[in-house]
């Protein structure tokens, strides 16, 4: 019934829940209940392409919590999205177990290649899918946290505020990078080869995650409606217009801040270890800070502070992006800069800004 | 045994941490009748004395009017109050016994002192009701906030501040929306929703039409005695209609105060300010 009353204002929202439920029965069922070559057929590779958007749109969502209601422009939210990567793909590599190229029982490949004799302090527990669940969420989250106190609390505001983000996942790229970090250096993480006992190789498996992608997402949506359509919501908002006059009626913006980056970076390390199966790699480029970047366009292409147009934002860019890179190989960036030019020049408040706006005009019309 | 001696507090079963003590602040005081005493306070900027050794005492539900040119620190006094700026020296105490140099903006707000800003600060983009919620006083955490939803009795209060600022028949307009004197309305009524027992108000009738600083005369007035109230202005007719004691600052320090005729007769504020 709540989530009636939180749709209720909301019809794209809506819409585009109904849309991903409608993906989440019919994707699977055309990739798995029609054989290859029917006219219903959902290839495995177009269905693991859709279910990575899916991911890419929760990221988005998340993005545009902290951006669009909050007024934090955050150029580091990769970051959260590969620790949660990360987190998961700990949990998969423990999984293959003496299946690997060395056949050691104990230890990763890469560690073996590395001379390792013991697993490293923090990579026990991740045997264990729950433990695994529990980092996807409590790393980020930490990570946010001690992020956020520091810089909330001095009121690190506006371009700078961007900057260290940015710095902060750069720092992390460096730090991955190496070898003696125990996360697989440069190669990252990969060679998975099933979750929870199932074969991540099998189209039921990846039907299965693109299952939970939607519904990650739509999960993810409705938690953040809830939340900006609460009068936390409203201060949030009150926030990115008008700081100062927050604080002197007596709310504490940091805290509110704080909550609010953090529950978004929690939000990224889901979508990052839904991420991680279906792509079946996950190594430092992740936290690269153009990445991070990346997720800014989406949004602002999408139209920000309307969250579902966060998620548009992600599918056409992304969609654009893989069709572009198969059509065009050599022109692809010079059309996907096309497309962020033509984006600013006639849709200056983003996909949904535009779409609102010839509602409106249709309207008026009538 | 004396090394023991000296542990013993350490195993004192009542003793409590200073550390662990909640950090609440003491409740409004007013056994004096005077709610706001400033003194000795002095502020530099960069070697510059906005403020200069200024001593003044604002009485529970007073109407105090304070002028001085340009310069003469009246919006840095007002930060100083709010939390905003720290002084170099002296002390400020909100009734009895909070004192507001230990305490930061929300905190200062909750204790009870509101302030409307020069420029108008109102949330442009959310609708006159929705300004007034925001400001509304009750539990200000994040997650109370997050789980708020209107009582009846706040839905009322929200009702009686908007007839009370004239903007009873646009609830659902976004504030932006709003001439500069409505704003300028709306920001007293955010001030109302608080609950304050000290308002500071600057330069209300900035860039008002006469009726709209007519409207403001009697919107002030109406809330002296339930309220105390500070006015800082540059509009003399103005404050002739509302005043009953004013203050004149100058350089940073209180060059005199009294009555509005005592004020007009003063040689010292004539050559000052009134230019002669």
């Amino acid at each position: 019934m709540s989530s009636v009353r939180l749709l209720y204002n909301d019809k794209p929202g809506m819409v585009m829940l109904v849309l991903l439920a409608a993906a989440a029965v019919l994707v699977p069922l055309c990739n798995l209940g029609f054989p290859d070559g029917h006219l219903l057929h959902i290839s495995t590779f177009t269905m693991t392409l859709v279910g990575k958007y899916l991911c890419y749109g929760l990221l988005a969502v998340s993005v545009d919590l902290v951006w669009g209601y909050l007024g934090i422009l955050s150029l580091g939210h990769g970051a959260f999205f590969a620790l949660g990567g990360y987190a998961m793909g700990m949990y998969l590599m423990r999984q293959i177990g003496d299946r690997g190229v060395y056949g050691n029982p104990l230890l990763p490949d890469f560690m073996v290649f590395l001379n390792w004799q013991d697993l490293p302090w923090f990579w026990h527990g991740f045997d264990y899918f729950f433990f695994a669940l529990l980092m996807v969420i409590l790393v980020p989250a930490a990570l946010a946290f001690a992020f956020g106190w520091f810089a909330f609390r001095s009121r690190v505001t506006g371009v700078y505020l961007s900057i260290i983000t940015q710095a902060m996942t750069y720092a992390l790229l460096l730090a991955f990078f190496r070898n003696e970090m125990g996360f697989g250096g440069n190669n990252g993480l990969t060679d998975f080869k099933d979750i929870l006992g199932f074969p991540l190789q099998s189209d039921v498996t990846k039907a299965g995650l693109f299952v939970a992608s939607a519904t990650a997402l739509a999960l993810g949506y409705l938690c953040c409606r809830f939340i900006t359509g609460s009068k936390l919501g409203r201060v949030c908002t009150a926030i990115r217009d008008q700081e100062p006059r927050v604080r002197f009626l007596g709310y504490r913006v940091e805290n509110i801040k704080l909550f609010v980056f953090t529950f978004s970076a929690v939000l990224a390390g889901i979508a990052g270890a839904l991420y991680v199966p279906q792509v079946g790699i996950i190594n430092p480029t992740e936290f690269s800070p153009l990445n991070s970047i990346e997720i800014v366009i989406w949004v602002a292409v999408g139209g920000r502070g309307t969250l579902y147009g966060a998620v548009a934002g992600a599918l056409v860019v992304n969609y654009a992006k893989s069709y572009l890179t198969a059509a065009f190989p050599d022109a692809w960036l010079f059309g996907l800069g096309a497309l962020f030019i033509l984006v600013t020049i006639f849709l200056p408040r983003g996909i949904s800004g535009g779409m609102t706006g010839l509602f409106r005009k249709r309207q008026e019309i009538n | 045994m004396a090394s023991l001696q000296t542990l013993h507090p350490l195993f004192n079963r009542d003793e409590v941490f200073e550390f662990l003590k909640p950090d609440i602040p003491p409740s409004l005081d007013l056994s004096r009748g005077i709610i706001l005493y400033l003194e000795d306070i002095s502020v530099s900027f960069d070697g510059f004395k906005a403020i200069n050794d200024l001593n003044l005492y604002i009485k529970d539900g007073e109407l105090r009017c304070i002028i001085g040119p340009n310069g003469a620190g009246k919006t840095t006094m007002m930060d100083i109050i709010t939390g905003k700026t720290r002084p170099d020296k002296g002390s400020a105490w909100f009734g009895q016994s909070i004192n507001l140099l230990k305490l930061d903006e929300p905190e200062i707000a909750l204790a009870g002192i509101g302030r409307k800003f020069q420029k108008p600060t109102v949330f442009e983009n959310h609708t006159v009701h929705d300004n007034l919620e925001l400001a509304l006083a009750g539990n200000k955490k994040v997650l109370p906030t997050l789980k708020a939803r209107l009582r009846s009795e706040q839905q009322d209060y929200i009702g009686e501040t908007l007839l009370l600022i004239g903007l009873g028949d646009r609830p659902y307009s976004p504030a932006g929306s709003l001439s500069h004197g409505q704003k300028q309305w709306l920001e007293i009524g955010m001030l109302l929703m608080q609950r304050p027992k000290l308002l500071l108000i600057d330069e209300p009738a900035a860039g008002m039409t006469h009726q709209e600083m007519e409207r403001t005369t009697e919107l002030l007035t109406n809330l002296a005695g339930e309220h105390s109230v500070v006015v800082v202005e540059h509009d003399m007719d103005f404050i002739r209609t509302i005043a009953r004691t004013v203050t004149v600052l100058h350089q940073g320090s209180v060059l005199a105060e009294g009555s509005m005729a005592e004020i007009q007769n003063n040689q010292k504020v004539i050559e000052v300010y009134l230019g002669g």
